[in-house]
């Protein structure tokens, strides 16, 4: 029969683990600063004892700034694969993603306010954050569901009023800070991994982990929900407390790495997709392997963005949104 | 297993929807609800469900109130077949049944299909025809075809209480007397009640044991077929003359609807 079972996701998801494993150690070792590919793997294997023959200086660019990169990529990119699944599974369309509905910038405006009244408090930005995607997510929401659900133009059109007014507020902010950090903060804006913070890096790769489990632990639900919030409360779904879980979840996902690492775009979008391409629309699969997906992708697109035109760096979500929108416009003639 | 509504009132901002309708499903029946459009006969089985709230009346299913019931284990006892499923997302027709399976499982929201629910997925794909589209996603199926996977998730959940509405809308002759024999074979060998709201006079004629005629939300009447459906009643009801004769196999009630001339001038008609 024709259908997912535990065995075949543990194998998917076994099989993409490895590969980000894989992805995290390969992508350590590329970029502007060439490292000796041998010293380096043994460094890495000995986790982080320099016993292998790197200068303090290689030893430093691996462990003090690739590394922690990589892996604030691969939360961020985990988390926005997973709150893309969350969301279109609640709102019923495969085109919902955070940045496009706005949500993204609901956080990026937590983030603001957090840095311009409390700079020196770096734990107020995940939360206001998270308040800011969770307030932009109530709005699209509630723009967006109709009768029938959110059908694709209610949703597209209420992540543009969403985003447009949510980006008018950041404009305002932005003036309201000194010159000198309005270029960095354009760039963060775009999707910047430069800025690991050693403190925040923690808090999101386990915000990243554990939102991933709490939507699987959902899935069940969350299959019968993306078929009709009725159909579902018919068969048993307790639809108004999954409903809060995923805005909680997914607010918190996408706050924490906004947060961390601006707005990078379409990830939720690109990551959920190709995974039900090729696992099918089982959210028992979609989520993890959209999590551990979205990871790579990240990581990836990253080590793109800063090695193309090393020494000088691209925003990743640059590179993002190159790959994203040609998918948007086709899954929206689709649709 | 009995579901029981007790003098259920539901009111949307001051528009009665349903008016102090009582009726009780019993085992091994089929009730129809049948009625002009804006009668309530949607509503008033949304409210049996426990999905729409009442303003008054009570909804036993076993004798206990329905709002005190979580929602799985009231699922495990009514399935309800509508059409709403919106498929968005390319979903195959035996995890589409299988979905059916959702408020027997020991964890809410993950968990796998047990050998029993695939056994049962495959027997109740086998009653509806499906087996061999088990595989199909569910937007490539026809209208028809999609309803009966729709009956077929219903059947899966393996409830004794079935409730109906409109589920022959889509469906061509053959296939509006297969579903509804799929659901007196349920009331025959399973002894599950059922609830069917529709526009089919004839079908309910057909099938149903009972049939509660419903206007403006009130109930007009409610009997055996041959008791509800006559022509004054109906004339009443939906405001037309139908003939009402024997049918000439199953001997009930069979309705034909006579339709006057509208008099309207000829000028206006010619468009």
């Amino acid at each position: 029969m024709n259908r997912v079972t535990l065995r075949k996701t543990i194998i998917a998801c076994a099989a993409m683990a490895a590969a980000l494993l894989l992805a995290i150690v390969l992508m350590s070792l590329l970029g502007s600063e060439p490292l000796p590919v041998r010293a380096s793997l043994c460094a890495l294997a000995s986790f982080g004892t320099n016993a292998c023959g790197l200068t303090q200086d290689q030893f430093d660019i691996l462990f003090q700034i690739r590394l922690p990169r990589i892996l604030l990529a691969a939360a961020v990119g985990g988390s926005l694969a997973t709150a893309g699944a969350g969301y279109q599974a609640l709102l019923r369309n495969p085109l919902a993603e955070p940045y496009l509905l706005g949500i993204s910038n609901g956080a990026a405006v937590g983030t603001m306010i957090a840095l311009v009244f409390f700079g020196a408090i770096e734990w107020t930005r995940p939360i206001l954050a998270f308040s800011g995607a969770l307030l932009a997510t109530l709005a699209v929401y509630r723009l967006a569901r109709g009768r029938a659900g959110a059908t694709p133009e209610r949703l597209i059109l209420a992540g543009v009023i969403v985003t447009t007014f949510l980006s008018s507020v950041i404009v305002f902010v932005t003036v309201l800070m000194d010159a000198t950090r309005i270029r960095s903060f354009t760039f963060w804006l775009l999707g910047d991994l430069s800025g690991a913070s050693k403190t925040l890096l923690p808090v999101t790769i386990v915000i990243a982990i554990a939102g991933a489990l709490a939507l699987t632990l959902h899935a069940r639900s969350l299959n019968l929900l993306m078929l009709g919030e009725r159909d579902a409360f018919d068969l048993g779904v307790e639809v108004g407390r999954v409903r809060i879980v995923v805005f909680l979840v997914a607010s918190l996902l996408v706050g924490s790495s906004v947060a961390a690492s601006g707005s990078v775009g379409y990830v939720g979008l690109v990551v959920p997709h190709l995974a039900r391409l090729s696992l099918g629309s089982d959210n028992r699969i979609t989520i993890p392997a959209a999590a551990l997906g979205g990871a790579l992708f990240v990581i990836v697109a990253d080590t793109v963005a800063r090695t193309v035109i090393a020494p000088r760096e691209l925003p990743v979500g640059a590179i993002t949104a190159l790959i994203g929108a040609p998918l948007f416009i086709y899954l929206l003639r689709r649709a | 297993m009995t579901l029981e509504g007790h003098n259920i009132t539901v009111a949307y901002d001051h528009r009665i929807a349903v008016a102090d309708v009582t009726l009780s499903l019993k085992q091994g029946e089929i009730t129809s609800i049948i009625g002009p459009n804006g009668a309530g006969k949607s509503t008033l089985l949304r409210t049996l469900n426990g999905q729409l709230p009442r303003s008054s009346g009570a909804v036993l299913l076993d004798g206990e109130p329905i709002e005190r019931l979580n929602r799985r284990s009231i699922s495990r006892r009514i399935a309800v077949v509508a059409q709403e499923a919106e498929l968005r997302f390319p979903v195959t027709v035996v995890e589409f049944v299988l979905g059916g399976r959702f408020a027997w499982a020991t964890h809410s929201g993950w968990g796998w299909e047990t050998e029993r629910d695939v056994d049962i997925a495959e027997s109740v794909l086998r009653e509806t025809e499906l087996s061999d589209l088990s595989a199909r996603l569910m937007n490539e199926l026809s209208g028809g075809e999609r309803q009966r996977a729709l009956m077929a998730r219903a059947l899966a959940t393996e409830a004794p209480i079935l409730l109906l509405d409109e589920p022959t809308a889509n469906l061509d002759l053959s296939h509006q007397a297969t579903l509804l024999s799929l659901v007196r074979a349920r009331c025959d060998q399973r002894r599950a009640a059922a609830l069917v709201v529709t526009h089919d006079i004839n079908l309910a004629s057909e099938f149903a044991d009972n049939i509660l005629l419903m206007k403006q939300g009130r109930t007009v009447h409610s009997g055996k077929p041959e008791q509800v459906l006559t022509p004054e009643i109906l004339h009443d009801v939906f405001e037309i003359r139908v003939l009402v004769d024997a049918h000439p196999v199953t001997g009930g009630p069979r309705i034909t609807p006579v339709h006057e001339p509208i008099s309207v001038n000829r000028d206006s008609r010619s468009v």
